[in-house]
């Protein structure tokens, strides 16, 4: 009964979705959570009181958030307004996601706000709110800020002590979020004049140096988290700490701090000057009721609504007005972020600017966390930002390729149609085809529009360029960067070629153990006197039914170097603990070991199903003849078992060579895309590096045709097999 | 089979043993971060939590939206109906198809066998952008049956291979005898082979249901209604932008995957016989 239940329902659940309304709300989108969440409902409560308009709120998983406005609002199914942070302007305009604010008075909001929603003179959006950085400081161990570096030099030393884990200052230190300010600090700028990002300065050589120093003295801890900064700060381990608004939640209710502005460079006379952030309610270009979405938009992003986005959502408004209200001006945590928020450089919403956090993360980690000199780091982001900023390869007629098409098409017509007429007619040699075609007809259709149409779709677009929501066909020349892996050596990161065998190996280390722990688990597990058999193997396959994103993170959290579990068990045993996602060889292992975790115990359950098929007479009749257990082992188990693993390896290793999650989860490609695999390296050219679905597509074209070849290794490693056994 | 020795039990019970101690720490260090009354980390290696509160637990399984309604509940029925469905459309996709594969002689036979194997090679995260496109021209965007079609489909291959396997190693004449006796090829198929697949067809039926229960990333794209999000994106909502709320996100995710536990649990006999992965010959 249960499937008809289970049909019943999902027809009520249809049934029940299709009440209009008399007005029909419009529609607002947005990732908060928490105190923000209840703030926005809030004030879109008020908008509906003052206009009557309904207003209806999705709140989305930040993850999927961008993916979602970048498919729904091209088909028409997006929000009317959607709130995103400004450094993403640049991406929407491009693909025409949103529409300029005619609403928009700018004497309103403050200046700088203004200016990072602008796009060739105009101004994309409304500005809600600020982020930025600014300094928390313990005011029972920190009396006096300070204001200058070298004062924060000189405080320093009495405040830290490394190896009791007291630190003067905590910061994310190889986040360039958290760098930037210090950048811009040093005089160093991004872009130069020409607009395109620089590096190799000697600003960021002396900021870097700078970074280094604090670290190389053990003021700021190394590789800090936000999860390290928000327990030493509260621990009142960590004197200062650099952080945005959002940490001041997270502060425990008996330490006493206050925030202030971030100290000025010495040997400059600038002040570092965090990057801002602007949460900004944008509305969608293809919302149906462009004038009240406009309505909606400014009204949540000014008067009431800012009041209520500040007291109750501890938001820094962009809205002037606002700090006029009593309450948001006494309100010390606000008018200190704000104070702040003067300096801070509003992040360029250029694409050029989405180009540059890989190469700065690279820099940063290698001048942190391995020898890398500061002076040299420029030059290897640079080498970096190169390589990933493909110009556009010139465009390609797509004749000779529609022409290749017709003569395939009229090849293979002529070829059916001149075949020799077979011995038997078709009716004769396939009895049974009108049956089978109605058993297939369900299957195959629905095969047919979800998964070979898309895969069609995913051939065709690896022979385009897509920049900016616009596809240029380009031939082959996607593939011929990748194979000749053009701005990089062959032997590092990031060439198509190191990936491929980092790739490989990696298939191979999971494959090999996944099968020789699930054969031995089996081998244990398979006697039918063992006792609680049954338990343990419960217990066993417990890490398959967990969702693979959870184990993923939850290995991820088991690694971590300051609260991880296994560098707690190390320091149990008296080790040094290990920074895992630092080295190749670390970073790679803990990759191995979490897919390792989640995949043998469905080695272990067909390795079970297929020791049950081998008779028993074969090994009674081994051991009458004195044959030794291992003897057993690899003359009758191995032979008989291979028919029956062999399918699950290959299905196992294509599983593992597109095992996404873990290495986009665990590692993340750490240390500077070493661990990075095909697969997700197809996804960060799709997806984070400026959407170039035709070189990701391109990508997946070659990871499908090495897979392919394996396929047909495999295949006829199976009729050999079969052969063999008869 | 010869009796082994008492030493030899012992030494099979203290490696189990180990391995599942190794298999469970990182489950417990979850169930520890679901009772601990903080929402951070720390570092310990003791994996049992040293004061234990279900507040995760009351704020994730009490979760309301704004205007009141008990959202997890909601979102716990259309999970259930998501997968349950899913599994429905799928197993009858997939028995039928793998029959045919298994018992009827057609041009393209081969061919389309391997096809099927070819589509798990192509990465997914490509396939988004064409299926929404899809999608929308059917209009079965933000409904929970469009959703049923793509996670169905998706899990169809793998289904589709594990049954074949399975029918082809049931004895023809069966099918045969009952042939003769007068059944149609629709009742043999019914009432002869089904009962027969019983365990290949719980473990396919497992699988298909684990495919719709665990997805996130699909259903948070093509879902517009948070009251009909299943509940894999509502624990997705507990990883911010700057920070992740570890204690909840521990909660839900034990939440989420106790089902799938439970029916692990429920079928585990037939799993061992039923996962052929088109291999076993007996």
């Amino acid at each position: 009964m249960k499937p008809w239940l289970a049909l019943a329902l999902l027809l009520t659940a249809l049934g029940a979705r299709a009440a209009p309304g008399d007005a029909r709300p419009l529609k607002l989108w947005h990732a908060y959570r928490g105190g923000e969440e209840s703030a926005l409902v809030q004030a879109t409560g008020l908008f509906t009181s003052k206009t009557g308009i309904p207003v209806e709120l999705l709140a989305l998983p930040y993850d999927a958030y961008a993916a979602k406005l970048t498919n729904a609002i091209p088909h028409g199914v997006g929000p009317d307004v959607f709130i995103f942070n400004h450094e993403r302007l640049r991406n929407f305009h491009a693909q025409h996601l949103v529409a300029p604010a005619s609403g928009l008075m700018r004497e309103d909001y403050f200046p700088n706000a203004v200016e990072a929603l602008e796009v060739d003179g105009q101004v994309y959006g409304y500005p809600m709110s600020l982020k930025s950085l600014a300094l928390y400081v313990n005011t029972k161990r920190v009396p006096h800020v300070p204001e200058t570096t070298n004062a924060l030099l000189t405080l320093l030393p009495a405040l830290s002590d490394a190896d009791a884990g007291r630190f003067g200052l905590a910061y994310e230190s190889g986040d360039f979020y958290f760098h930037a300010g210090f950048l811009f600090g040093f005089g160093g700028a991004l872009f130069d004049d020409s607009g395109r990002a620089s590096f190799d300065t000697q600003g960021m050589a002396r900021s870097l140096a700078f970074v280094k120093g604090l670290q190389d003295k053990r003021f700021i801890p190394q590789e800090a988290s936000g999860a390290l900064v928000k327990s030493l700060f509260n621990d009142g381990r960590a004197a200062m700490a650099i952080s945005g608004p959002w940490f001041a939640g997270e502060i425990a209710s008996d330490v006493d701090y206050r925030v202030v502005g971030l100290p000025v460079v010495s040997e400059t006379g600038l002040p570092i000057q965090p990057f801002l952030g602007v949460e900004t309610a944008y509305v969608s270009a293809r919302s149906a009721r462009a004038e009240q979405a406009q309505a909606l938009a400014r009204f949540i992003s000014l008067g009431e609504a800012s009041r209520v986005r500040a007291t109750v959502g501890r938001q820094i408004p962009a809205d002037v007005a606002a700090y006029t209200l009593r309450e948001v001006r006494e309100d010390t945590l606000i008018s200190s972020f704000r104070e702040a928020a003067r300096h801070a450089t509003p992040m360029p919403n250029t694409l050029e600017m989405a180009r540059v956090w890989e190469p700065m993360k690279l820099a940063l980690r290698a001048v942190l966390q391995g020898g890398t000199a500061p002076e040299d780091a420029g030059a290897l982001a640079d080498r970096r930002y190169r390589a990933l900023h493909r110009v556009r390869p010139p465009e390609a007629s797509p004749l000779p390729w529609l022409g290749l098409v017709g003569m395939v098409a009229l090849g293979g017509s002529v070829w059916v149609l001149r075949r020799p007429a077979a011995a038997h007619p078709f009716r004769r040699r396939y009895p049974d085809v009108a049956r089978a075609a109605a058993y297939l007809a369900p299957a195959a259709a629905g095969l047919a529009v979800l998964v070979f149409i898309p895969f069609a779709v995913g051939l065709g677009m690896s022979l385009f360029h897509h920049e900016a929501g616009e596809y240029s066909f380009v031939g082959l020349a996607n593939f011929v960067d990748i194979l000749a892996s053009r701005g990089y050596r062959i032997s590092e990161p990031l060439s198509f070629y190191f990936t491929l065998a980092v790739t490989l190996l990696w298939a191979l280390v999971n494959v090999v153990l996944h099968v020789s722990i699930g054969l031995l688990l089996a081998m244990l597990l398979k006697n039918p006197l063992l006792k609680l058999r049954g338990v343990y193997r419960v217990l066993l396959i417990i890490p398959w039914a967990v969702p693979n994103y959870i184990t993923a993170l939850m290995w991820k959290g088991m690694f971590h170097r300051q609260f991880g579990a296994i560098n707690g068990l190390l320091v149990a045993l008296g080790l040094e603990p290990v920074s895992w996602f630092t080295r190749f060889s670390t970073a790679f292992a803990a990759n191995v070991v979490t897919n390792t975790w989640l995949g043998f115990p469905f080695m272990m359950v067909v390795a079970l199903g297929a020791l049950q098929s081998i008779p028993q007479e074969l090994y009674e009749a081994a051991e009458v003849d004195g044959a030794s257990q291992w003897t057993q082992f690899r003359r009758i188990t191995l032979p008989l078992l291979k028919p029956a693993m062999l399918p699950a390896v290959i299905l196992g290793s294509v599983w593992t060579f597109n095992m996404f999650n873990i290495i986009y989860l665990v590692s993340g490609g750490e240390p500077g895309g070493g661990t990075d695999i095909l697969v997700s390296e197809a996804f960060r050219w799709a997806f984070q590096r400026n959407e170039q679905y035709g070189f990701a597509a391109a990508y997946s074209v070659l990871i499908f045709v090495v897979l392919l070849g394996w396929s047909a290794f495999t295949r006829r490693l199976t009729r050999a097999s079969s052969e063999v056994v008869g | 089979m010869s009796r082994p020795s008492r030493w030899r039990m012992a030494a099979i019970h203290a490696g189990l043993t180990l391995l599942c101690v190794a298999t469970l720490y990182p489950v417990l260090w979850v169930v520890k971060m679901a009772l601990s009354p903080t929402d951070g980390l720390a570092l310990t290696a003791n994996p049992f939590p040293e004061t234990v509160t279900l507040e995760h637990f009351r704020q994730v399984l009490s979760s309301t939206d704004a205007a009141g309604r008990w959202v997890f509940g909601r979102q716990l029925l259309a999970s259930i109906v998501v997968a349950g469905a899913t599994t429905v459309v799928g197993l009858t996709l997939a028995v039928s198809a793998a029959y045919a594969l298994s018992r009827f002689r057609f041009p393209g036979k081969e061919g389309g066998m391997q096809a099927l194997l070819v589509t798990q090679m192509f990465p997914a995260t490509l396939m988004m952008v064409p299926i929404y496109g899809i999608l929308q021209k059917l209009r079965l965007l933000d409904s929970l049956s469009g959703l049923v079609l793509v996670y169905a489909t998706t899990a169809l291959p793998f289904c589709i291979w594990n049954l074949k396997g399975y029918f082809d190693t049931l004895p023809r004449e069966l099918e045969e005898a009952a042939v003769m006796d007068g059944a149609s090829p629709f009742q043999v198929f019914v009432r002869v082979v089904l009962p027969l697949a019983r365990p290949a067809l719980a473990v396919t039926a497992l699988f298909s249901f684990m495919t719709a229960w665990n997805e996130f990333i699909l259903a948070a794209t093509l879902l517009n209604d948070p009251s009909r999000f299943t509940l894999p994106v509502a624990l997705q909502r507990y990883v911010g932008e700057h920070k992740v709320e570890w204690g909840k996100f521990a909660a839900g995710a034990l939440v989420v995957s106790a089902p799938v536990m439970a029916l692990f649990f429920a079928l585990q006999k037939h799993l061992v016989g039923g996962l052929t992965a088109g291999g076993v010959k007996g």
